[in-house]
């Protein structure tokens, strides 16, 4: 960990896994894709719509992944003060809130078909709705706070409020559906046979090597960005 | 170190008093709130009945959140956060008074005004008795999970909005409780209790958590 603080040296490791990282997930996709829409068979009672299932699921599983991997990076600025994580803080945020986006969007595109509706407030869809808005909160308060450092802290503390709260308002928003009669719905009917569950499986990982490689490229940019920043910096200093 | 913080909470307080009117304030802005909901949804009693609790609750939420980015703001601004912050009293102590003056200037009389409009909104009385108390109970949660955020957007000239968007997320848990609650009492198929005691337990959670993040978060942010 330490020898990555200095980020030439993550530079030089993340040139050197992007091509081979890309590639794996190009491939999984592929294949994922291919198992998903070609060999599962057709749900009995869905049809061909459940196919959105596997953009849909994986989608979710990192849109909370996305979350856990800025909470531990937030712990990495704050406990360790260490550079790259506050870099991959900032990184995660618009990735996770484009899963999360991607999510909502399936989500409904697969809900009007089947429940007949756009959106419905069901506990599920209402907490992912503020996942959503709390990545958010979290992207405006690192466009608005201007030093990088500030920033990071800021960000990193309101991450981990956050994940002490996630649970909290899960659970309220399920009490609060439970006890108004709100229809909750169930996924797919029965269990998933193993030729719908594998596919699955393959783009799970496929999202996973997506999201690795976006949050790698990310980070490189940013490190990119701070370092014209700094030397905008510099260069204005020197023409005053 | 007592009456340091009593002389801190009687500062807010005087400080509250003679600028702005913060709490007066925000009192009118729950009026308004209450008068403007039956321009949108009409004149119609039953109707603000039933959602008149929940009006009430939102009409709370925003009024707390009113004026609460101005909590340290103010303070680092003249430079008296740095005097908080380097002080042999513990910054989290510090934020908790804080936050209970602030409270006690803008949610304290919220929870007294709310049974007259209430009655405005056409909502019965043992209704209004708790909506009454879910207030009681919610507000100064409200205001303490809102400090997080004050203390968040300390530095930024206009912070107030961001705060709302930090802040709001958070509340969630509180509002369905509190609304939940108060529709109990209203009847239900839940006794009151049962929200009520969770609103109680995550208010306190939020008084005893809240005043750590806020603080870690001013140190973090100042130094």
């Amino acid at each position: 960990m330490l020898k990555y603080a200095n980020p030439t040296n993550f530079l030089t490791l993340a040139a050197k896994l992007l091509p081979w990282l890309g590639a794996a997930t190009a491939a999984l996709f592929a294949f994922g894709l291919y198992l998903g829409f070609f060999v599962a068979p057709a749900d009995a009672v869905q049809g061909e719509i459940f196919r959105i299932m596997y953009i849909h699921v994986p989608a979710a599983w990192l849109a909370m992944l996305g979350y856990v991997a800025m909470a531990g990076s937030a712990l990495g600025t704050l406990v360790w003060r260490h550079p790259l994580a506050d870099v991959a803080q900032k990184a995660a945020a618009p990735l996770g809130a484009a899963f999360t986006f991607v999510c909502l969007v399936t989500g409904s595109l697969w809900g009007k078909p089947t429940w007949g509706t756009w959106w419905v407030w069901d506990p599920r869809l209402t907490s992912v709705l503020v996942l959503f808005i709390m990545y958010l909160g979290l992207i405006a308060l690192w466009q608005t706070i201007e030093d990088p450092g500030r920033a990071a802290r800021a960000a990193a503390i309101l991450t981990l409020v956050g994940i002490v709260n996630i649970p909290i308002i899960k659970f309220s928003v399920d009490w609060n559906s439970l006890h108004q009669g709100e229809s909750v719905f169930r996924a797919g009917g029965s269990t998933i046979y193993p030729t719908m569950l594998w596919p699955l499986l393959v783009m799970a990982v496929a999202f996973t090597l997506l999201f690795v490689t976006l949050l790698i490229m990310s980070m490189r940019n940013e490190i990119l960005r701070r370092r014209v920043r700094r030397l905008s910096l510099l260069a204005a200093d020197l023409a005053r | 170190m007592r009456g340091a913080l009593a002389a801190l909470f009687w500062r807010e307080i005087a400080i509250a008093r003679r600028i702005g009117g913060a709490g007066a304030l925000g009192l009118v802005f729950f009026l308004i709130l209450v008068t403007i909901a039956p321009f949108a949804v009409g004149p119609d009693l039953a109707l603000l009945a039933r959602i008149g609790p929940a009006l009430m609750w939102i009409g709370a939420l925003l009024a707390t959140l009113l004026g609460l980015d101005r909590l340290f703001q103010a303070d680092q601004e003249d430079g008296s956060l740095d005097v908080l912050i380097t002080c042999d009293v513990p910054l989290e102590l510090v934020v908790a008074t804080k936050c209970l003056a602030h409270w006690a200037m803008t949610g304290l009389p919220l929870v007294i005004a709310s049974p007259l409009l209430g009655l405005m909104l056409a909502i019965d009385g043992v209704t209004l008795a708790a909506v009454a108390l879910t207030l009681l109970v919610g507000t100064p949660a409200l205001t303490f999970i809102g400090a997080i955020g004050a203390a968040l957007t300390v530095s930024l000239r206009r912070g107030g909005l961001l705060m709302a968007i930090l802040v709001l997320p958070f509340a969630v848990p509180i509002l369905i409780f509190g609304t939940s609650a108060a529709a109990a009492a209203a009847g239900g198929s839940v006794p009151f209790a049962t929200p009520f005691l969770v609103l109680c337990g995550l208010a306190l959670f939020a008084l005893a958590a809240s005043p750590f993040a806020a603080a870690a978060a001013l140190r973090e942010i100042d130094a």
